[in-house]
């Protein structure tokens, strides 16, 4: 009885902090601006500095962490150096034959980008999310082995609710229940990887991770892999053979019918990003205004401001990795579909 | 655009990690957790499944014990019922055998009693007529001693056989 009480009130604790954060974010912004007093601040720049991946983790100016740098060239081989060494007191500078020109490493002889397998701040990112995942669900794990038939107890009873929330809710719906087992732990991580890394892309200088196209990519790629590999007859039969449509008709809907298979994981991929990364412009540039203006009172009607736009954003967390898993299903679920008639 | 543009060393971390978190995840958290949660599930369906078959139990056990209950009443009742007419019966037959054994042991002792008398007054006559006899000797032997007195007897008793 006790205990669940204590998790609740520790995910409140965690609930306002965030929200907290809302309120200090200017706070961080404001060394920034600071320096750059005398020349106009260039908003767009500083706002897509911020959503974009970078080579060093940039919390603030008297705070930079640099990051593994991992190169390929075929004239080089591999490098392995750290991303202080591009920056002399902020100022980009070469070294060892390298170039770090916005965010694209290349040679500086012949010009050539290289193949940049860097620890980025994304990459530290993913690293941090994939370790938080692996260590709450782990123990999650260990608590429900130690509490084998027993009520459910601390980090356990917290995130049941949820995992029993995407069986039941999001996958079992859309998954016939024979293939429902096969494809739970990829719904479960994919689920729990996106709200994650939502909800640590909207802490004060975190990277955004899920709003990085690429990360949506590889995501909506895998879905797309699973989604043909895992095609049954029915599913190729209703692209290839649409059944039940007229002959001269199927001919015409075969080529949007393959269309179709691409645009959904395409559909996934622009959804999660642009919904997060929109979502960070947005709180960033209300920030901003306290810049553009230069004044204290629109810097505490921004922060207001940006407190409820917070509030949204952890909405949007839980909703997009919900939207995300959910259409994954869908689609995998369409795909292992036996046939029937229409 | 940069920011449209993905990042193929990202790529390759996102895919590399994202896989590997999947099967790790798979194996160390999603397997005993969906497992304990599938467990608890059937153990709480258990229950109430053993509790709605107990509740069905109860109210056939409670049916049967109302029925046992009735028939033990009814069989009671008729235990009783026998009994009181048995009882009245064994009570009349005893009255009416008592009152025979009455009657005879009257009629016995009557019978008794008349033929004692009899044999009483049988003897009373047997003794009397002996005293009598006696007596009647010693008066005629000492009456009869001189004539007179003899005639005078024969007399009386043809005086008496005259009256009869």
């Amino acid at each position: 009885m006790n205990k669940p009480f204590f998790v609740s009130r520790t995910s409140f604790l965690a609930l306002f902090l965030i929200i907290l954060t809302g309120v200090f974010t200017p706070v961080f912004g404001s060394d920034e601006a600071g320096q750059k007093e005398s020349e106009p601040v260039n908003i767009s720049e500083v706002i897509l500095h911020h959503v974009m991946d970078d080579h060093q983790w940039h919390f603030a100016d008297w705070l930079v962490l640099p990051l593994p740098i991992i190169v390929y060239t075929e004239e080089k081989g591999l490098d392995i150096f750290m991303s202080s060494k591009f920056y002399d007191h902020h100022k980009e500078v070469e070294y060892n034959g390298y170039k770090l020109e916005h965010n694209h490493i290349t040679l500086v002889e012949s010009g050539k980008a290289v193949f940049d397998l860097s620890i980025t701040k994304n990459v530290l990112m993913l690293l941090i999310t994939s370790g938080l995942l692996l260590f709450v669900f782990g123990s999650a794990a260990k608590s429900a082995k130690a509490n084998k038939g027993k009520a459910p107890k601390g980090m356990q009873s917290f995130f049941e609710p949820i995992i029993l929330f995407v069986r039941d809710e999001i996958v079992k719906p859309n998954i016939n229940s024979h293939h429902v087992d096969r494809f739970l732990p990829y719904m479960l991580t994919l689920f729990f990887f996106i709200l994650f890394g939502n909800l640590l892309g909207l802490l004060p200088g975190a990277g955004n991770l899920t709003g990085n196209i690429a990360v949506t990519m590889t995501l909506a790629v895998l879905t797309f892999l699973i989604t043909n590999f895992n095609g049954k007859k029915a599913y190729w039969g209703h692209i290839f053979w649409t059944p039940g449509v007229p002959l001269p008709l199927r001919i015409v809907i075969l080529p949007v019918e393959i269309i179709g298979m691409f645009t959904k994981p395409f559909s996934l991929m622009i959804r999660l990003f642009v919904a997060i990364t929109a979502g960070h412009i947005v709180l960033l540039a209300l920030i901003c205004l306290t810049f553009i203006f230069g004044s204290l009172i629109v810097g505490f009607g921004s922060s207001i401001i940006v407190l409820f736009i917070n509030l949204i954003e952890l909405l949007v967390a839980g909703i997009q990795a919900y939207v995300f898993t959910m259409f994954s299903s869908m689609y995998i679920g369409m795909a292992v579909e036996e046939g029937h008639d229409h | 655009m940069d920011l449209l543009t993905p990042g193929s060393g990202l790529i390759i971390w996102q895919l590399f990690i994202f896989v590997l978190l999947v099967l790790l995840l798979g194996k160390l958290a999603w397997k005993p957790i969906l497992a304990s949660l599938k467990e608890r599930e059937e153990s709480i369906q258990q229950a109430l499944d053993s509790a709605e078959s107990a509740k069905k139990e109860m109210a056939s056990l409670k049916a049967d014990n109302e029925i046992l209950l009735r028939e033990t009443r009814e069989e009671r009742d008729k235990i009783l019922r026998d009994a009181r007419t048995a009882a009245n019966r064994i009570h009349d037959e005893a009255q009416v055998d008592a009152k025979k054994n009455a009657d005879r042991m009257i009629e016995d002792a009557k019978s008794i009693i008349q033929t004692e008398r009899n044999a009483a007054l049988r003897d009373v006559k047997e003794q009397v007529a002996m005293f009598s006899i006696e007596i009647a000797e010693k008066l005629i032997k000492k009456n009869l001693s001189d004539d007179k007195t003899q005639k005078e007897l024969a007399n009386t008793f043809i005086k008496d056989l005259k009256l009869n």
